[in-house]
């Protein structure tokens, strides 16, 4: 466990970028700082590796204290990201990779060895070992600034805003890639960012931090969305926590209707079948229950649908798997209002209306009950 | 008839012999320049107010005619290769210190903090890192040093046959053999350009992390140098 007790930072003009901290940051989970620009993320993040000293206070790592310790044997214990990578442009790779091992005197084939494991794991092509950081693009460049800071094998992972500098779909995929390796490797990461649904989606726990250096609130995500403890703190949440809150709650307590569904060949008494007086529409699906879009049961014509004059069923959730935020947004893409629910394989397992989301929606928020967070 | 190569006896040498002696005095300055120039550099980008104080000197320093540099040394060190070499090192520093301060510098800050953040210290963070990426313009330096080093050594002449190919100047002049001057002039280009070659292969070879230059990604190349040829001119001046 990491824990900063009443630590402040104090510059020589008097600025104040750490005011009286105290957090305690629990082992093997992902602690995320987050506030906006001058609210003392970095500088706490920083003051954890000694790479800035605190004026004030204590920090201690398993009951050690880190001022005690030899600074550079401290910082190779941990690791470090940071935004842009910042790799050695001037080293191949897999020896930007290898750099803590071969600082704390393995062999350059054991580090070496190790540093392809990790681009493995870190999902690098292994032929891109020799190549240099130029080469690469800058996700790949950031999986081998989290490959480097994994080399060592430190219990302890720190990031300052890794993914801030590569665009949205990249950014989403080192996210779950991160949280895919701490499913393996189970580090103690701090993990600084400015982005609240970053935060949101990787933290176990978040501290928001207000300008000055304070902090206001440290909570696991769900609670912060939906007890947040001050104005301030509501307010950098954004105008939709609401919905967002739904992230945490599973879809698998949804009643899904099975009975308004007809393949792309149905008969006419099939359709005449399906039709169900609680859904105005039937879904159309492919031979293999794949979706295909809505249509009124009067404008089918049995034998064979047109599936080009389909109404959008929106973006289909996956059952159980995904949160009530991604079977309500299906709701709302879809004209009809009715979202589709599909297994893992993508073929329709249900069909579900706004209306009984929303009821789930008011279930869940009466029990008060966050799942474990679900993914989407 | 004599060989196109033969010169004066009064040179007491051989033309390549001439040659040899050309490149040593050119290049130990251009060494030891940049042996001196490593220090103060480091220094300056220690500390930031030192920076334009010493690029100050070395620019006056660079504007002391060597004739001046020799009248005072040869009390010192006599009629020697080390009077020419002297002021040469010194005027090297005007290109290496601006150079190497500028590749240290362009180090981005994230390299830095990184290597800081991985556990190197202040002497390994320098040399594993900060001194590689800064090699293309040390190297940029480098070229520009070595080139204008060579056309200056001729000017050892003038404290007694001290100049290397320079010192043929003196003797077509004296004798009235253009060939003599041509062999001066053109041998000294000819130097200038092979050892630029040579730094140039150099830097290819140590710089494999460098993007290459391609006709459609032109990627940043090395740090902004002065042309060559501006210096050439400011020694000819000289």
């Amino acid at each position: 466990m990491i824990r900063i007790d009443s630590v402040t930072k104090r510059y020589p003009d008097g600025t104040v970028a750490v005011d009286r901290l105290s957090l305690e940051i629990p082992d093997r989970s992902i602690t995320v700082l987050v506030g906006p620009s001058g609210c003392g993320k970095t500088t706490t993040l920083r003051m954890i590796n000694r790479m800035i000293e605190p004026t004030e206070g204590t920090i201690l790592i398993d009951g050690k204290d880190i001022m005690k310790q030899p600074v550079n044997t401290l910082r190779r214990s941990m690791g470090y990201v940071i935004q842009n990578a910042g790799l050695f442009q001037h080293r191949t790779i897999i020896d930007n990779i290898a750099t803590v091992p071969r600082l704390l005197g393995w062999s350059k084939d054991k580090a070496r060895e190790r540093a392809r494991e990790l681009m493995g794991r870190v999902g690098l092509d292994g032929a891109l070992a020799k190549r240099y950081p130029y080469q690469l693009s800058g996700g790949q460049q950031q999986r081998v600034g989290v490959a480097r800071a994994l080399a060592a094998d430190p219990p302890v992972l720190l990031m300052d805003e890794p993914f801030s500098a590569v665009d949205p779909v990249v950014r989403k995929g080192l996210q779950d890639e991160l949280l895919r390796i701490q499913d393996e490797l189970g580090k103690t990461i701090v993990f600084v960012t400015h982005d609240i649904d970053e935060a949101v989606k990787i933290g176990t726990m978040v501290a928001v931090m207000r300008t000055g250096g304070k902090l206001a609130q440290f909570a696991p995500p769900a609670e912060l969305l939906s007890s947040p403890a001050d104005a301030f703190v509501e307010d950098f949440l954004g105008a939709d926590r609401g919905i967002r809150r739904l992230s945490f709650f599973s879809s698998a307590g949804l009643d899904l209707l099975t009975t308004p569904i007809v393949a792309v060949d149905a008969t006419a008494e099939q359709i005449a079948a399906r039709t169900a007086p609680d859904a105005p529409y039937l879904l159309v699906t492919d031979l293999d229950g794949k979706p295909l879009g809505w249509s009124e049961p009067d404008a089918l014509t049995a034998g064979r649908i047109d599936p080009t004059r389909l109404v959008s069923h929106g973006r289909p959730f996956v059952h159980g798997k995904e949160s009530l935020r991604a079977a309500l947004d299906g709701a709302v893409l879809s004209p009809t209002g009715w979202a589709v629910a599909v297994d893992t394989e993508g073929r329709v397992a249900g069909v579900v209306s706004q209306q009984t989301i929303g009821e789930a929606i008011r279930a869940a928020h009466a029990e008060g009950r966050a799942d474990a967070k679900v993914a989407g | 008839m004599s060989g196109f190569f033969d010169i004066p006896s009064d040179l007491q040498n051989t033309y390549w012999g001439l040659v040899g002696l050309h490149l040593r005095e050119a290049l130990i300055p251009v060494v030891a320049g940049l042996v001196i120039a490593l220090p103060i550099a480091q220094l300056c980008v220690r500390l930031r107010w030192l920076y334009p104080p010493v690029l100050w000197i070395t620019t006056v320093l660079y504007a002391i005619p060597s004739l001046a540099f020799f009248v005072v040394l040869i009390d010192y060190t006599g009629q020697t290769e080390t009077t020419v070499m002297i002021p040469l090192a010194v005027y090297s520093l005007v290109v290496f210190v601006p150079a190497i301060v500028d590749g240290v510098r362009s180090v981005p800050q994230e390299t830095l903090d990184a290597a800081t953040a991985m556990g190197l210290g202040p002497i390994r963070r320098y040399i594993q890192v900060q001194l590689p990426i800064a090699a293309p313009a040390i190297i940029a330096g480098l070229r520009v040093a070595t080139v204008s080093s060579i056309s200056l050594v001729s000017v050892g002449m003038l404290i007694g046959n001290q100049g290397g190919l320079g010192n043929l100047l003196n003797d077509g002049m004296i004798y009235h053999q253009p060939r003599l001057i041509w062999l001066s002039v053109i041998g000294t280009a000819v130097l200038a350009i092979l050892a630029d070659a040579v730094l140039v292969v150099i830097r290819l070879v140590v710089t494999p992390w460098m993007p290459r230059g391609g006709r459609k990604t032109r990627p940043v190349d090395e740090p902004a140098r002065p042309e060559p040829a501006a210096p050439a001119l400011e020694d000819a001046v000289r």
